[in-house]
């Protein structure tokens, strides 16, 4: 357009890859449309201001949408028509006229007209039929014939025979005759599909096969491989020597241990300390070039572009390799291909080659080798199994001889129990370790999940054979090594299962509490599984997702579960000690714990009176079980000797005598007084070490009768008694730590990243939509007020120009007058003067 | 004969229905529930009936037409010295339900537990007291005179009779239960009683200060009934202005290990929340019983530490003048004794002011990672806002462990010391007292 036109408004920055709309304008385009548009709408509108008059368009649907346009214009067409029906038009003259042609009316030829497909039959290209010739050429052909015909056929029976009726006939037969070759067609190209697919099967058949004589010349170009050259190739292949690490002495290795230790080590007291983990991890390396965005390239995992029989090779290997399959049921070719690719190469190839084609070959010779050379793989393979077991176990030679060498990871617990029922120990462990090694994670997918749920039923195995009569302990203390190897493999796995475990435990305690208002101490497997839990996991973390609610867990037992019998007084002490292991490393301060045993210290007291000493629940200063652990027994004192409480007792208490019971009470007394010991010297540190242990210090001290305690006991006694007097008393007062100073307010900018320009930083979504409301509002009524206005000067401008053209007609109108009057007035003068001068 | 023969024989009709009642009065004490059950219905159908056709003439309009002694006698039935009959009170519940049969009934128990204590020569009767109480405890009082709407007798004149004025019935209700209460409980009843106490007993009294002699005594008792008692001496102190000296050297004795394992802990705290909210209380009074809920802190399970320290906190927030327990910085560098005294019963005396927190300082080595971290805020100076208890007070060990249970861990770190069987560690305490048989 016209540059003169054109006004470019021009940007302050050129920004990239920004599209704008307004680059360029052209205002005397708009401004006229603008005007064009004013005088099709509002000036019509002021023109016709005072008009009452109204124009009717009445138009058959011209205003219902409902309508389409064609049929619109159709029910026009049949109106019109309805309005002329019956009106005849005398200069109308050729309106009932029919044309003919040959007598024959040409609308009816035109009806009957049937194209015949030229061009769909082949064989007859080019040639035409009578009939067909007969047809589109008019009568001339027909006559002839009729002529040849009417010779030989009666006269009366042609003659009936219209024009129309032989005309029909003759299309009757082409039609005929053109189905007649379509089924023909179809029917070969039946035959033709059919005969394709059985040469498909039988091309497999001769596909490898080439013809015999040439078999035989390949047969004896190829003979056996040299031995020679068998061992040239091996060498070619064979991985060059390379340098490796030099073999690590055992100071060295042991360095490395321990080296590896101490980082366990302080990774276990950094969780101790419950610290922010996220502060205290280093970050890691950054390289100079980084451009700080988060990518990474650690692992270039885009595929090698590489071809196959002419195709890109997209698909991993596993199904390329059923792809090959595919491929080879497919065409010849491909096969063809492969023939030769295969005869070339070398043949260590051929075997997998072989292999893979193993279930559609046809060469007997083939698949026998090819069987054969399964077979020695398995053996090999077992080989190799039964030799990394005997590297490892020589040992168990003895049960090997009976056991198989794999199995497969049970899929329930029953199926778990009978693998393991009726086996020694040993065997046991054996199965189990070998299950593990059949199953390794890294030799199959779903291996896995199978061993996680191993774990599972290995707990479970565990549980129930502690819940025995004659609970087996000695086992349970085996199968604990299986259960770590596997919880070091499946930490997650392993923590909700023992989880779920304590949930179960917990949650039938609390039923349990609901139901009755108390709870009796768990049986010995959940005693054992809280003892796992501190073998599997650390026990010392601030936080842990098993330990802390086995903590929890332990406490309420502590607490809630009475204590009525001497079992549950070996069952509290048990956890007592459960308490003092998980804490042994962290050193923290368990409540339950101090208060529980001096309960029981309590319990071997006789009945007292004044006691400075409060015993808390499950423990009660009166009551029929407040002397559970008193022995009176003069004997019994004298003849006790300390022993190892066996665990087993917990479930068969009943059976032993009188005087073993006061013996195992004795003991019990003699733990519990190790245990005093043990947190005395556990919690030295803490400071209000001599508020806590108190009341234990005042039961020992004032309540205790130490003498007529065996002399065993007393040294336990006075053992124990010595670690709590020797402490000193050291109090400091406690000072806060400092606040650190809040920073004064400054008038700083407050400086906004600006992520996206152009768009307003509003903070939340629904903000950023108001304002936009706002915005878009403000924008449309400065338009709108904008339109009024030019609107009003447009229509100003009309009523301007109408006045003018008003005044200037009437102007011209009165200068018309004025003309017209002076020469009237001019003739008259000229009149009179002529007069005056005759 | 001065009577006509029809009223010999009304006479003789009204001699057998006498027989009759009394044969029923007799029947409640069958062993069977079914025959009791039905001669109380029966009993209670001819009250109905003899309330609408009083057997003796109305003298003039405005007497009350009630057979109160009929009532009598189911009341005594319902009430056996001997057995526990709350089935038969808890069949009877229904009838509670009309203004003028519980009116009646109220008057008849009063009546009824004087006869019985003064024959018995105030000996505990446990199971009489606890059907007493059966009966009683339930009773739905109405709490304006517009809600007094359901008897069991219509009667026209009933606005102007007594038993329909609210006022009345709080009369009766009070001398109802000052006399049942006036007697020796046993102490499970004693509980029950206290618990609901100021919920359903004292709104409905006309002088609530009347229930101060038995609260004063309950308070004394020590123990749970102390701290159960608490909760009526509130409601005393709060809305009816008792003076109760020494309350608060009261209820610092109160303050023993076992507070922390009860029942009523949540309550207990609750209310000591409220009487520690006072500003006006002095320095060395909430230093004591900060100092004393801490000391006895050292035995609490973790779902009671949870609550402590935070109320603990509050207190520091609300009395700023304690805050030398966990700021002291020009005191004495080293003490070889805790100056407060555990054993002073005078708050005044215990020298808590003296002292320092060590004991919450013991529990930041506390096992639950939530009570170590909640007391290791008291090593920073407290936040202006007061911590929200209420959701604390009824924690239970059960929801601790639960809460712990279902946290979602990223990983877990393993032990790395290897096995060697299930008592296998180093220096493994098991291996020294416990052996595998």
């Amino acid at each position: 357009s016209n540059p003169f036109e054109v006004k470019v408004n021009r940007q302050k920055f050129d920004i990239l890859g920004r599209k704008t709309k307004n680059d360029v304008g052209l205002p005397g385009v708009s401004r006229s449309k603008a005007i064009k548009k004013r005088t099709h709408t509002l000036l019509k509108e002021y023109k016709e201001r005072e008009k009452a008059n109204v124009f009717k368009d009445k138009r058959f649907g011209e205003y219902n949408t409902n309508i389409t346009p064609e049929e619109k214009m159709i029910r026009r067409f049949a109106l019109e028509r309805q309005q002329n029906y019956g009106k005849k038009n005398i200069y109308n003259l050729n309106e009932d006229e029919e044309l003919t042609h040959y007598g024959q009316s040409l609308a009816e030829i035109e009806k009957l007209n049937d194209i015949v497909d030229s061009d769909s039959d082949t064989e007859e290209r080019g040639t035409l039929s009578a009939e067909l010739t007969a047809a589109h050429f008019g009568g001339g052909g027909g006559l002839l014939r009729k002529k040849v015909s009417s010779g030989q056929e009666d006269e009366e029976e042609e003659k009936p025979k219209s024009r129309k009726e032989l005309i029909e006939e003759m299309i009757a037969k082409s039609k005929q005759e053109k189905q007649e070759r379509q089924t023909r067609r179809e029917s070969t190209l039946e035959l033709t599909e059919k005969l394709d697919n059985d040469w498909k099967e039988i091309q497999t058949l001769l596909a490898r096969k080439p013809p015999k004589s040439e078999r035989k010349d390949k047969e004896v170009e190829k003979p056996k491989p040299d031995e020679y050259d068998m061992i040239v190739r091996e060498l070619g292949f064979e991985m060059k020597a390379k340098p490796s690490e030099r073999m690590k002495t055992e100071e060295e290795l042991a360095k490395e241990e321990q080296a590896r230790l101490q980082k366990l080590e302080a990774d276990r007291l950094r969780r101790m300390r419950g610290t922010n983990e996220q502060a205290e991890k280093k970050p890691s390396h950054v390289s100079a070039d980084d451009l700080a965005d988060g990518f990474i390239l650690d692992k270039d995992d885009r595929r090698l572009l590489s071809y196959k029989d002419g195709k890109i090779n997209i698909e991993n290997e596993e199904e390329e390799k059923e792809d090959e399959e595919e491929d080879e049921e497919g065409g010849e070719e491909e096969d063809e291909n492969e023939e030769e690719s295969e005869d070339e190469s070398a043949s260590e190839d051929e075997d997998d080659a072989a292999d893979s084609h193993s279930d559609l070959d046809s060469d007997l010779e083939s698949e026998e080798e090819d069987a054969g050379n399964k077979e020695e793989k398995k053996h090999k393979t077992n080989e190799n199994e039964s030799q990394t077991v005997e590297e490892l176990d020589p040992k168990r030679e003895a049960a090997k001889s009976e056991l198989p060498y794999t199995f497969a990871v049970p899929e329930s617990y029953e199926a778990f129990k009978s693998l393991l029922a009726g086996r020694t120990i040993e065997q046991q462990l054996i199965i189990l370790e070998r299950i593990q090694k059949c199953n390794h994670p890294s030799l199959a997918v779903g291996n896995k999940a199978k061993l996680e749920k191993l774990f599972g039923f290995l707990l479970e195995y565990i549980g129930e054979l502690a819940t025995l009569d004659l609970p087996e302990l000695r086992t349970i203390d085996k199968l604990v090594l299986p259960l770590y190897n596997l919880c070091q493999m499946f930490p997650e796995a392993a923590s909700d299962s023992v989880k779920f475990i304590l949930r179960d435990a917990a949650h039938d305690m609390e039923e349990v509490i609901e139901v009755k208002g108390r709870a009796a101490l768990p049986g010995l497997d959940t005693l054992i599984y809280l003892k796992i839990t501190s073998l599997l996991f650390p026990t010392s973390d601030f936080w842990h997702p098993v330990v802390t609610p086995a903590f929890i867990y332990m406490s309420q037992l502590l607490t809630k579960c009475r204590i009525t019998t001497l079992q549950d007084v070996i069952k509290g002490l048990f956890i007592c000690c459960l308490f003092l292991e998980y804490v042994s490393l962290s050193r923290r301060f368990v409540p339950e714990l101090i208060n529980f045993l001096l309960g029981v210290l309590h319990i071997s007291l006789p009945k007292k009176q004044a006691q400075g000493y409060t015993v808390v629940h499950p423990f009660t200063p009166v009551g029929k079980n407040s002397e559970l652990l008193l022995v009176c027994d003069k004997e019994d004192l004298e003849s006790w000797q300390k022993q190892n409480l066996p665990l087993g007792i917990v479930t068969r208490l009943k059976e032993t005598s009188r005087t073993e019971m006061n013996h195992i009470r004795l003991s019990c007394l003699a733990l519990c007084f190790d245990l005093i010991k043990k947190c005395a010297a556990l919690y030295e540190s803490l400071p209000s070490f001599h508020e806590i242990m108190h009341p234990v210090r005042i039961l020992l001290t004032q309540h205790v009768q130490v003498n007529e305690y065996p002399e065993k006991m007393q040294e336990w006694y006075h053992s124990a008694l010595k670690e709590l007097e020797t402490k000193v008393k050291h109090y400091t007062p406690l000072i806060c730590e400092k606040k650190k100073p809040v920073p004064l307010k400054q008038y700083t900018p407050k400086i906004v990243k600006v992520l996206e320009f152009g768009r307003k930083q509003a903070s939340s979504k629904k903000e950023q939509e108001r304002k936009q409301l706002i915005q878009r509002h403000k924008r449309e009524l400065k338009g709108a007020i904008r339109e009024i206005r030019k609107d009003n000067q447009f229509l100003a401008r009309m009523q301007l120009s109408e006045i003018m053209e008003r005044d200037s007609a009437r102007k011209r109108k009165v200068k018309e007058l004025l003309g017209s009057l002076a020469t009237q007035e001019g003739e008259w003068k000229a009149m009179k003067r002529k007069k005056w001068k005759n | 004969d001065r009577y006509s023969a029809e009223d010999k024989y009304k006479i003789w009709m009204r001699h057998r229905y006498q027989d009759c009642v009394g044969c029923l009065g007799e029947l409640m004490g069958h062993d069977a529930f079914q025959v009791k059950e039905l001669s109380l219905c029966t009993l209670m159908k001819f009250v109905e009936l003899e309330a609408q056709y009083p057997l003796i003439k109305i003298e003039w309009k405005g007497t009350l037409t009630f057979p109160f002694d009929l009532l009598k006698v189911v009341v005594d039935g319902l009430l056996p010295v001997n057995e526990d009959a709350s089935l038969l009170i808890s069949r009877f519940q229904e009838y509670m339900e009309y203004d003028d049969v519980r009116y009646f009934v109220m008057k008849a128990v009063t009546a009824n537990i004087g006869q019985v204590m003064q024959k018995t020569k105030e000996r505990p009767l446990p199971f009489y007291q606890q059907n007493v109480f059966s009966l009683i405890s339930p009773i739905n009082m109405p709490n304006k005179e517009s809600d007094m709407v359901k008897f069991m007798v219509k009667q026209e004149n009933r606005e102007e009779l007594k038993m329909s004025k609210l006022q009345a019935h709080r009369q009766v209700f009070q001398k109802m239960w000052l006399t049942f209460l006036k007697h020796k409980l046993p102490t499970g009843l004693y509980k029950k009683v206290l618990v609901i106490l100021h919920d359903s007993v004292l709104p409905y009294m006309n002088e609530p200060t009347l229930m101060m002699d038995f609260l004063t005594v309950a308070y004394g008792i020590g123990g749970a009934i102390s701290l159960l008692a608490l909760n009526g001496l509130f409601i005393l102190i709060h809305q009816h202005n008792l003076e109760y000296p020494d309350f608060y050297k009261k209820l610092y004795s109160l303050l023993d290990p076992s507070i922390y394992h009860v029942k009523y802990r949540a309550r207990f705290f609750h209310l000591t929340d409220l009487f520690l909210s006072s500003s006006h209380l002095p320095a060395y009074l909430v230093a004591a019983f900060i100092k004393r809920l801490s000391r006895l802190a050292l035995t609490a399970p973790p779902e009671s530490l949870l609550m402590i320290i935070p109320f603990i906190c509050n207190l520091f927030r609300r009395h700023p003048a304690c805050r030398v327990l966990v700021h002291r910085p020009g005191g004495p560098a080293d003490m070889s004794e805790d100056p407060y005294i555990m054993e002073e019963e005078e708050p005044s005396e215990s020298r808590a002011l003296e002292s320092s927190l060590w004991e919450i300082q013991s529990l930041q080595n506390h096992y639950h990672p939530d009570v170590a971290k909640a007391a290791a805020v008291l090593n920073q100076s407290l936040s202006e806002m007061e911590d929200d208890i209420s959701g604390l007070l009824e924690l239970s060990g059960y929801e601790l462990f639960d809460k712990e249970v279902k946290k979602k861990a990223t990983d877990v770190p393993l032990e790395f010391e290897q096995v060697r069987g299930l008592f296998g560690k180093k220096n493994d305490i098991f291996a020294e007292h416990f052996s595998l048989d």
